[in-house]
């Protein structure tokens, strides 16, 4: 087994489904101009080697040309690997995402696929508003988008693969935090977690969360990097005697609903913690869905611990205080324990 | 021969040419000392974020900006440092602004990529990429709908004009005959990419003649030539007559964004580029012409980075944001 950072493992996903099956191909700004930075965050650098410039395509900057290219060339037989610079570019691709991408399955009675996958850079790292957001929801409430939130490097590998040989869209988010971008790309307070990577060949279903620490008290629920947020509460509250059940759900849709229920049965208490902001975000349909499904199974009511409702501020001390800390998941913890 | 009249007149006209260049060399310099002094506290480590400067294109900002009235609007990019400076943001509330302190430009809110004023006329500038183009289409046909003359001066790079928004932001501003000036700040890289790679003509402006306005392309380091230009653009603008494009080309002395060594970029063409520094360009002529001497802008530098000197200071003197504070703003009161 390779040790890989996520930024490498994705490139490895990249790399094995391109050698293995021609159709896969990659598009996006600056994704592997020579001498440039392999993207916003190294994923595709130096891909074109192997693969030359006509498969790794750097595009004009061009998000409604990027997005629509990716889902004609997906409906007549290729299987583009579009990539956007930071998430927050996606609202430029919008309509082509959520009218053409999603739609055309359905609009065309089934006659119609589009195997295409949207890479997307998410989370606030002290650039401001636009440069920031977690956009998860905007994509888990269009219906013919499977959304994916790999938080380790053997998820990535594994789930971006499956996410390039699925018939569907698929949009990938990513955190900036957490690729381990190397070089001049490498980002301040990064985790950049390193994981083992196995190298055979492996794929991990949509729809199958982990566990990434049992517990008996308190049940979290966390994507990317508020998984690590989460673990680090947890060991802080293991000290004060709480219990804290981590589930990592690795892809939005389809969510892995089973799991949460089986670990609430047995801890009774659910806390769902996001870096995208709280109104109508997925959380609140997982809690909703977890209502529906295992309230009697509840001790305490479910609380969301979110980003706040505003944009994300550029001040560090103000970033740091609207995006979910540990102390702020400890808190709630705590909180939760006694409702 | 010309007469005694005509040569107190072309005198006259020297001294006024004199003054304008003196004062737009003092503009450029500020513009590049300031993103020097940037440069190098980011690198310290003490400012967050990521920066995206333009050492190199001064004369763009510089020469564009000049004769704006405040009442005149501008947008920006995620490069907006000159363009607000040179439209007149208070220095001292810039440097706050980068040391992410509550008495910065946007209270610590906005950050480098969303700088602005927009009671000098500067509107936050707006970092995707070709994104303020529609925005100042609006601009401009608020102008014209309040029945003023202002105009807006809307900056963009060449890496911009291949988004969907440069076409409808062109197109509607022609049709409407709005008061815009479109700048496109052709530095030939958009981030990595060589503009040759995804654009199969020569100028931007020529496309201008698809929107059914005039376009221009113009030397973007020689402050003068850009400053000419943009005088027949906003009289243009002013009159009702409608929108310009003016293309500036131009070249970045600095990485795209934070510690970029420009490995992508051809040495040969740097070495052109660099030789053909906008302060020096400026410089020489001052000094050709006897607009002023060797120590009369030195003492204008001197002044110059004083004022830098003292905006660091008053930026780190200055309170940083309280976190509760991120919460206000999210509505207009
Ligand atoms: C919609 C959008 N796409 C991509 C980016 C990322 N990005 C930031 S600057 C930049 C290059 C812009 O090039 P150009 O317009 O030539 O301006 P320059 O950087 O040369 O000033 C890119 C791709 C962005 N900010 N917004
Ligand atoms: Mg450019």
């Amino acid at each position: 087994m390779a040790k890989m950072s996520i930024a490498e493992a994705l490139r490895e996903a990249i790399r094995e489904e391109m050698r293995r099956d021609e159709r896969v191909f990659c598009l996006g700004e600056d994704i592997d101009i020579p001498g440039g930075f392999g993207g916003a965050f190294t994923v595709t650098l130096g891909l074109s080697k192997e693969f030359g410039h006509e498969r790794i395509l750097d595009t004009p900057i061009s998000e409604i040309m990027i997005a629509g290219a990716a889902v004609g060339a997906a409906m007549t037989g290729m299987i583009p690997i579009a990539d956007v610079q930071y998430g927050d570019f996606l609202f430029c691709m919008m309509d082509q995402l959520a009218d053409n991408a999603a739609k055309m399955t359905y609009m065309s009675g089934g006659t119609v696929s589009v195997p295409m996958v949207m890479r997307a850079p998410v989370g606030a790292t002290t650039r401001g508003a636009q440069h920031a957001q977690s956009l998860e929801s905007f994509f888990t409430h269009v219906p013919g988008l499977k959304i994916i939130c790999p938080s380790t490097a053997y998820d990535a590998k594994g789930l971006l693969k499956t996410a390039i040989r699925d018939k569907n869209p698929v949009v990938v988010f990513e955190h900036k935090l957490l690729y381990g971008s190397k070089g001049n790309r490498a980002e301040k307070s990064a985790l950049s977690p390193v994981g083992e990577v196995p190298e055979e060949e492996y794929l991990i279903p949509f729809g199958e969360g982990v566990i990434r620490r049992e517990g008996t008290d308190i049940t979290i629920v966390a994507n990317l990097l508020m998984v690590y947020r989460a673990m680090e509460a947890a060991e802080i509250l293991e000290k004060e005697g709480i219990s804290v059940e981590v589930i990592d759900p690795r892809t939005l849709v389809p969510f892995d609903y089973e799991l949460v229920l089986s670990s609430i049965k047995k801890t009774s208490r659910l806390m769902i913690v996001e870096e995208d902001t709280r109104r109508n975000g997925w959380g609140a349909e997982v809690a909703a869905q977890i209502a529906e499904d295992g309230l009697y199974y509840l001790d305490a009511p479910i609380i969301r611990v979110a980003t706040y409702d505003v944009p994300i501020p550029f001040a560090p001390v103000m970033e740091n205080f609207v995006v979910p800390s540990a102390a702020r998941i400890a808190e709630a913890a705590r909180k939760l324990m006694k409702a | 021969m010309k007469t005694e009249n005509e040569l107190v007149l072309s005198k006259a006209d020297k001294n006024k040419a004199a003054a304008r260049l003196l004062e737009m060399y003092e503009q450029m310099f500020l513009l590049r000392s300031y993103e020097e002094k940037i440069y190098f506290l980011f690198l310290e480590g003490v400012m967050p974020g990521t920066i995206h400067q333009s050492q190199g294109q001064e004369a763009c900002a510089v020469g564009m900006l000049f004769d704006l009235r405040k009442e005149d609007y501008m947008t920006s990019t995620h490069r907006p440092a000159g363009h607000c400076l040179a439209k007149g943001v208070s220095l001292d509330s810039m440097m706050a602004e980068m040391f992410a302190k509550s008495t910065g430009c946007c209270k610590g809110k906005g950050g480098a990529m969303h700088t602005g004023d927009i009671s000098v006329g500067a509107i936050p500038a707006i970092a995707i990429t070709a994104g303020g183009m529609p925005v100042a289409v609006g601009v401009g046909l608020s102008c014209k709908m309040r029945r003023t003359d202002n105009v807006v001066v809307c900056f963009f790079g060449d890496g911009a004009s291949n988004e969907g928004a440069f076409h409808e932001a062109m197109n509607a501003a022609a049709i409407w005959k709005l008061p815009v000036v479109f700048v496109c700040e052709n530095n030939f890289y958009g981030a990595s990419t060589h503009i040759k790679l995804v654009t199969n003509i020569e100028n931007i402006a020529d496309r201008a003649s698809a929107y059914g306005m005039p376009g221009e392309v113009v030397e973007g380091n020689d402050v003068e030539l850009v400053n000419e230009a943009a005088t027949r653009a906003i009289a243009r603008a002013r009159k009702g007559e409608g929108p310009t494009i003016i293309e500036l080309k131009t070249y970045r002395r600095c990485g795209h964004s934070r510690n970029d060594a420009c490995a992508y970029r051809d040495k040969v063409e740097e070495k052109e580029w660099y030789a053909k520094d906008p302060l020096i360009i400026s410089k020489n002529r001052i000094l050709e012409e006897k607009y002023a001497t060797a120590e009369e802008l030195e003492q204008i530098e001197k002044r110059v980075l004083q004022r830098i000197e003292d905006a660091v200071e008053y930026a780190k003197n200055s309170p940083d944001p309280k976190p509760e504070d991120a919460l206000e703003h999210v509505y207009a009161v």
